[in-house]
């Protein structure tokens, strides 16, 4: 199966390579073939979100274009595909580009979404021996509807310990330009997130959206907490050791 | 009172509700009781979804044939001997209230719980006039007695206050001398008001639901206060928003259901009071004269728009019952009688934006709060459409904002000006990713507010794209 990897901005500016590189290797090890569209940038959705929806179009088209020739669009973020999914909405009143939208929201998956609706794959054969638990973030449950998934992929990797995030519904605080523009007010929401992460007991924090993880990461690592943050694509790669 | 409450900026009355540690511990420990209890209610109906769903058909169907809906229930009402007054804003509204008062000689009056007249500022206008007006809901007389301190939400309005903090209210004010005990300043309260209840010439009730087809309207309490805010006083004024109407008693049936499980996470309240006109021959009680006041106050404006489903709301609260931020800053932080994230998409529609310009942006758009709203008002959504207003037609966005999001939408349009940034950004991150030795962020801007609380990823430099071409080239097999 053809797969066009979308890395989203964060994996390819911010983070180092391993969520990419991972991504990358766990398709290929389920027999995907890989490919890598260089002209890709961002979904948009900073501008969306912040009512810039012109702006967000121009973006918007960019990605269409570049991944016009994708069989399947992955990426491992759930936000992101949202966004993707959220392009035909944006070009509502112009039908050509809203029908070019939808068909990139129609074959645009978040990773373990992919892996386990398009590939039916619930294990991976990856394994690590950790305490870990998992924060659900907000657009991939409830705008993408990607629940169970990444629970399903999770519960086959050998080697887990396996703690449930209290109130793992809330969110962590971070909402894209939230994160900046109301900062005192998302600085208590990502505190609540850290404690109830200490409650578990757990080393490692997995996530499946780097935007969350950045947030929650970055909060943990200015507190000086001992608790490693990971990406799901991170975990489902690990082989042991 | 009207929508705005308090005249201090956002992030000052945020700073004060995050520093209020009572309060956010109050908020909570009822969000805690409040969401538990409507999942489980919820799960008792089965098929949830399907509930939400035809609660919402039943909610837009009446929007979009309002003008019918209401002219069915004017006529009912009159034909039963009650008045019907369409008050186009506060004031009117107000005049047509204190004209009624007026003209029964009315001194004391009786209120059950409504939003809308704290929306127009009822009270103040009557109170203008020298008439003694106390609200009968147990948590808005808390309020009412403590120098009308504003709700902070809107099912329950006293929920920042603390039993110690009721009682020293009721002693300063009414010499109550018993201990902070719920069900001792419950029975106190109760004392005190059934007096008010029997010397009121004229009782004020909100409005649930009217019922077209029959002329009625209906009210939802656990307290019982409605029923009696009804039928003791000889003249009922009902003050309602134009869109709280229903069809028929079919639609009031499903609607109340889904309101009091959304709300209190009951099947039902103690009270559901349904009333229609004024009392007949043979009747023991309810009143002799009966008005209605149906208030649009900039909801017309509303109908038609994109906001168009922001005017199904049945007022459960649950979405306030659910909301991150609303969580940790508390109603007051609104600035609004409508907090939370109904607040946060109402206020600027009702008042303008340039009051709340701040409110659209006070959501992580993490829309828990469209997920819980049973008659699924899509919330984070028509945030989002208030924040593309605001850039498009109001011109309060600041010149570092736009320039900052033209510049995004060129790189992230153009792959040239992306790798620019792509291979510029590892060294720069590195450089500004810890904090100052003062715990302070480095960088400016949206930088230094991120990077004020919290650290960045280290980037390592060796950038995904790199490591792709370089295999593709053979290099890491
Ligand atoms: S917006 Fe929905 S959830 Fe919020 S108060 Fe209104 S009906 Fe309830």
């Amino acid at each position: 199966m053809k797969v066009s990897l979308f890395l989203t901005c964060l994996a390819d500016v911010v983070y180092p390579a391993s969520v990419g590189q991972s991504t990358v290797e766990v398709l290929e090890r389920l027999g995907c073939e890989v490919d890598f569209p260089k002209k890709q940038t961002c979904c948009g959705q900073p501008a969306f979100n912040s009512g810039f929806h012109r702006e967000s179009k121009e973006v918007a088209q960019h990605m269409i274009k570049t991944f016009e020739h994708a069989e399947y669009v992955v990426s491992p973020s759930g936000s992101c595909v949202s966004m993707l999914k959220e392009y035909p909405h944006l070009f509502a009143d112009d039908p050509d580009w809203a029908d070019r939208a939808s068909q990139l929201a129609d074959k645009s998956y978040e990773l373990t979404q992919f892996i386990v609706e398009v590939l039916k794959v619930e294990d991976v054969g990856a394994e690590l021996e950790a305490n870990v638990t998992y924060h659900t973030s907000c657009h991939m449950t409830r705008l993408l509807g990607v629940r169970d998934a990444p629970m399903k992929l999770l519960a086959n990797v050998k080697g887990l310990k396996f703690t449930e995030l209290p109130n793992k519904q809330q969110c962590c605080g971070f909402g894209g330009t939230f994160s900046v523009k109301m900062v005192p007010i998302s600085e208590q929401m990502v505190n609540e997130k850290v404690e109830h992460i200490e409650e578990t007991n757990a080393d490692v924090l997995i996530g499946a959206d780097l935007g969350c993880l950045m947030n929650i990461g970055g909060r943990i690592e200015r507190q000086g907490k001992p608790v490693k943050v990971m990406h799901i694509a991170e975990v489902l790669n690990s082989q042991g050791s | 009172m009207g929508v705005r409450i308090g005249s201090e900026k956002f992030f000052d009355r945020v700073d004060k509700g995050i520093n209020n540690e009572f309060m956010r511990k109050a908020v909570v420990e009822a969000q805690t009781r409040l969401e538990g209890r409507k999942t489980k209610t919820q799960e008792e109906m089965g098929n949830w979804e399907d509930w939400r769903d035809l609660s919402e058909e039943i909610r837009q169907h009446t929007l979009d044939n309002l003008d019918f809906y209401l002219e069915q229930f004017a006529e009912n009402v009159a034909e039963q001997g009650g008045h019907v007054f369409f008050a186009e804003s506060a004031e009117e509204a107000n005049d047509y209230i204190t004209n009624v008062v007026k003209k029964k000689n009315a001194k004391n009056i009786i209120k059950s719980k409504s939003m809308v007249t704290e929306e127009i500022g009822m009270n103040e206008a009557l109170e203008e006039t020298g008439c003694n007006v106390v609200e009968s809901d147990l948590g808005e007389w808390i309020l009412q007695l403590d120098d009308h301190d504003p709700p902070s939400h809107i099912v329950v309005p006293a929920l920042h206050k603390n039993k110690e903090q009721i009682r020293e209210t009721f002693h300063e004010k009414r010499q109550y001398s018993n201990s902070s005990d719920p069900n001792e300043l419950a029975l106190f309260a109760r004392e005190q008001l059934r007096k008010d209840f029997l010397s009121a010439e004229v009782g004020i009730t909100g409005c649930n639901f009217a019922v077209a087809e029959s002329g009625s309207v209906s009210l939802v309490t656990n307290e019982g206060n409605a029923r009696l805010a009804t039928t003791l006083p000889e003249t009922q004024i009902t003050v309602m928003g134009m869109e709280r109407i229903v069809p028929t008693w079919k639609e009031l049936d499903i609607l109340v259901s889904m309101l009091c499980r959304s709300a209190v996470g009951q099947k039902l309240t103690s009270y559901i009071t349904g009333l229609t006109a004024v009392k007949e021959d043979g009747d023991v009680d309810g009143p002799e004269e009966f008005h209605v006041v149906i208030v649009d106050n900039g909801r017309s404006k509303i109908l038609g728009t994109k906001y168009q489903s922001a005017l199904q709301c049945i007022r459960c609260a649950a979405c306030i019952n659910v909301c991150p931020v609303y969580r940790h800053v508390g109603g007051h932080s609104y600035g609004s009688i409508y907090p939370g994230p109904i607040g946060a998409v109402l206020t600027p529609l009702l008042d303008g934006y340039e009051d709340h310009k701040e409110l659209p942006y006070a959501s992580s758009l993490c829309a828990a709060c469209t997920e819980a709203c049973p008659v699924k008002i899509p919330l984070h959504e028509l945030l989002v459409e208030h924040r593309k207003d605001i850039v498009e037609k109001t011109g309060k966005i600041g010149f570092a904002e736009k320039m900052a999001m033209k510049g995004y939408a060129k790189a992230a349009s153009n792959p040239n000006l992306y790798k620019m940034g792509t291979n510029m950004a590892p060294s720069y991150i590195k450089s500004i990713a810890k904090s100052e030795e003062d715990g302070k962020g480095k960088g400016v801007g949206p930088v230094k507010l991120w990077t004020n609380i919290r650290d960045l990823p280290e980037s390592d430099g060796n950038s995904f794209r790199k490591w792709f071409e370089n295999r593709s080239k053979g290099g890491d097999q």
